[in-house]
């Protein structure tokens, strides 16, 4: 029996510094692992760096890996989609573990809906195993690439957070092997603590080989959709609030270029799950074939698409093309409501494959901040006219509405959500770094938070600035406790949680 | 990437470089035109990883080197490595692109020609060939493949022969070989495009080294100093394809034409 659990709870006694004595190493097991030496970046393409890549597929494997790290001293930096936007998943020195070819759907109960997943297994996968059998995920990121590992590590949201959480709010139970190997089960009833922490926990406590959750029952492989056009951000927010009782899903595109009494203008999207009998025909809407995302738009293939938009990914072409999508947002509000296919509706940013090529060799950050409701708008209209002012406008702004959620280091809360993609020329990236560190301030001084799935800008330190300090200081004495020779590390977390 | 270690100048500027990126690896490096390119890259100014089988053969190189690289500010780092070791690649081709600092430059120019009698049979010796030009060729490549396409910056140079054009009656599993590379880099060619990454394909003819050593009959033969020069010159003006010397694309041409009843009874 392991030294350091007993019945699957963690002793609070335990030595977990070294290598586990019950935990085989699996040393000539490394050379089975896929391995390759990788250019690996951040999503947004604006950070990367060349790292030893490992592709273990079984705990085995994993645990190989680990102790293969723990032998060379070698930190390793925890991957799964590469989905995130900065460096939250690279590192300069040591290796990178990356989990996407651990990706088993282990079971899948059709009566309650409940799936246990290998950590690999990404959102594109659960959805088109789920989606025929009447369920949906109940929480998606925009894109479906992600890993139940990096979402559950992430805390990802959708546009639904409002209403349900987040994905940790979903999960049951998941596995985490730790940095020396072992393997630790958690739960809201067992090891809570850990629960609580390594959902949020960007990588820093351990493996999360195996997650078991919750998903949605669908009556029918559409949603019913309408739009609301807003003149500015008040209005905005006035129509969250206004359609949030009969709304399952809210989204709000902002048009950043807009000025004076137009500040936060924009077009909100409203989503609702069908109810039952109200899709007459759901056997052909629940087909994963429906839900195919089109290959073509106006018959030209889409995978080109980026080409075309890459020559007016720029401050002369993107005003226009905010202010078009602002015009024909109007027209669409007087248009009926409309049934989309949830993949349609929830998985924006992989319509356009490639889209991000557009912004060029530089790549984009994203700025997402999280600020509470009573400040929302004051501190988001001051960020927009700071944006006016310096001239460095996103051209990209959505919005979203969020609730608190239990979680140690979350992101959300009761508030709201502001996501600014900014283009990154490399001649002018430290104007660009500064302009975000003036937009953080305001964030800090409405009380909002970041995420560290988009942060690339926040500057060394930030992360005790709007982490609340019980959580950060209990997360801390966790991450000593569990990982004492400090072995899961990425740049991220050197540079928001360092000095 | 880290700056070079102290030397006496900037690197010489050359036409089609730039002046930051100059990490190249050299696979089959100690002879013939693998140590003709070496010696060329660290005159440029070059981080060059130089790999072959002869230790002794490294050493020469690396003495060579340290003369040319103390005025260019190139250098080269040797490994003694057999492409048929398939297992040690990875590894092998980790530690050294971390030493030179990245990687801009691949070249592969490990071959071996075994004579072959006209009637002869060898299995064994033709699978030697395929261990040593398709495998070799191919494991090292695919290692490099991978990180320029994650990069996407970075060029590929394999050194192929015109021998690839047709299957010639003399050796014809060396033919193969180069066929089997032609058709893999011209593969790699179209998927690394998309990420700005070339594939150069060399055809050498005839060049005066030791594959070539002892045979007669031979016309057009380059230099390797002239080779290696025609070479990297193909790799900057990003040709896919390329003869050295460039006049053998009239051999070549004739020789792809001439019809199979013709070819069959011809010596070439």
């Amino acid at each position: 029996m392991s030294g350091s659990l007993k019945k699957g709870h963690l002793r609070a006694s335990a030595d977990l510094s070294g290598w586990s004595d019950d935990v085989g190493r699996g040393k000539k097991r490394l050379g089975a692992v896929a391995r390759s030496y990788e250019y690996v970046e951040g999503w947004g393409r604006a950070v990367g760096a060349s790292a030893r890549v490992l592709r273990p597929t079984s705990l085995k494997e994993v645990r190989s890996v680990l102790a293969n790290a723990h032998t060379d001293g070698a930190p390793v930096c925890l991957r799964g989609g590469g989905n995130s936007y900065g460096d939250a998943s690279t590192n300069t020195r040591g290796r990178v573990l990356d989990i996407s070819r651990m990706n088993r759907v282990l079971d899948f109960d059709g009566e309650s809906g409940v799936a246990e997943l290998e950590g690999g297994v990404t959102i594109a996968q659960l959805w088109r195993h789920i989606l025929p059998r009447g369920f949906w995920p109940r929480v998606v990121s925009g894109t479906m690439f992600p890993t139940m590992a990096g979402a559950a590590a992430m805390n990802i949201h959708g546009k639904n957070n409002f209403k349900v959480g987040t994905i940790g709010d979903a999960i049951d139970s998941f596995d985490l092997v730790l940095a020396n190997g072992e393997l630790v089960t958690c739960s809201r009833a067992q090891n809570e603590d850990l629960f609580h922490a390594a959902i949020g926990g960007f990588g820093m406590l351990g493996v999360m080989t195996r997650v078991r959750l919750r998903t949605h029952r669908v009556h029918s492989g559409d949603l019913e959709v309408h739009a609301r056009s807003a003149h500015d951000l008040r209005e905005m927010m006035a129509v969250f609030d206004e359609e949030r009782a009969n709304a399952d899903y809210l989204v709000g595109w902002i048009d950043c270029f807009g000025k004076h009494d137009q500040v936060g203008r924009g077009l909100v999207h409203v989503a609702r799950y069908l109810e039952p009998g109200e899709d007459t025909d759901p056997e052909s809407t629940l087909k994963l074939s429906h839900q195919e995302l089109p290959s073509s738009i106006l018959g030209f293939p889409k995978s080109q698409v980026w080409r075309f938009l890459r020559p007016i990914c720029n401050d002369l072409g993107m005003p226009l093309l905010n202010l078009t999508k602002h015009t024909a947002g109007k027209l669409e509000e007087r248009k009926k409501p409309f049934r989309q296919a949830h993949a349609a509706f929830a998985f924006l940013l992989d319509y356009v494959p490639d889209w991000k090529m557009a912004y060029g060799p530089g790549g984009l950050i994203q700025f997402q901040s999280f600020v509470p409701k009573e400040t929302a708008l004051d501190t988001y209209e001051a960020m927009l006219r700071h944006c006016d002012t310096k001239g460095i406008v996103p051209y990209l702004g959505v919005f979203k509405r969020h609730r608190p959620d239990p979680f140690w280091l979350t992101h959300a809360v009761d508030g709201y959500s502001f996501a600014m993609d900014f283009k990154v020329v490399p001649s002018r990236r430290q104007e660009l770094w500064d302009h975000c560190r003036e937009l953080t301030e305001m964030v800090l001084s409405g009380g909002g938070r970041f995420y560290f799935a988009k942060d690339l800008t926040l500057p060394p330190g930030t992360a005790r600035r709007f982490l609340p300090p019980e959580n950060l200081a209990r997360f801390e004495e966790l991450k000593r406790r569990v990982d004492p020779d400090g072995r899961f590390e990425s740049l991220l977390r050197r540079r928001v949680f360092g000095e | 990437m880290s700056e070079p270690a102290q030397h006496a100048a900037a690197p010489p500027r050359v036409a089609g470089v730039p002046s930051s990126g100059r990490r190249a690896l050299v696979v089959g490096a100690s002879t013939g035109m693998g140590a003709a390119l070496v010696r060329q890259l660290v005159a440029e100014g070059y981080a060059v990883g130089a790999l072959a089988r002869s230790a002794d053969k490294l050493a020469e190189l690396e003495e060579a080197c340290r003369e040319i690289g103390a005025t260019s500010g190139g250098r080269v780092v040797t490994r003694a490595h057999d492409v048929t070791d398939f297992d040690a690649v990875p590894g092998l081709f980790e530690e050294l692109v971390t030493d030179l600092g990245g990687l801009d430059l691949f070249v592969f120019s490990a071959g071996v020609m075994p004579s072959i009698e006209p009637r002869e049979y060898s299995t064994a010796k033709d699978f030697d060939i395929v261990d040593v030009n398709v495998k070799g060729c191919i494991a090292w490549t695919n290692q490099t493949a991978q990180l320029f396409q994650t990069q996407r910056s970075g060029t590929i140079v394999g050194i192929s022969s015109i021998a690839g054009d047709r299957g010639r009656k003399g050796n014809p599993v060396y033919c193969t070989s180069k066929a089997a590379m032609n058709t893999y880099l011209e593969a790699l060619r179209n998927r690394l495009s998309e990420v700005g990454v070339h594939v150069c394909t060399i055809k050498p003819g005839y060049v005066a080294t030791r594959m070539t050593e002892g045979m007669d009959g031979l016309f057009w033969v380059a230099s390797p100093e002239r080779a290696a020069e025609q070479i990297l010159r193909a790799a900057r003006a990003k040709a896919n394809t390329r003869y050295v010397l460039r006049r053998w694309w009239m051999v070549g041409t004739v020789i792809k034409s001439i019809p199979s009843f013709l070819f069959r009874h011809l010596n070439i």
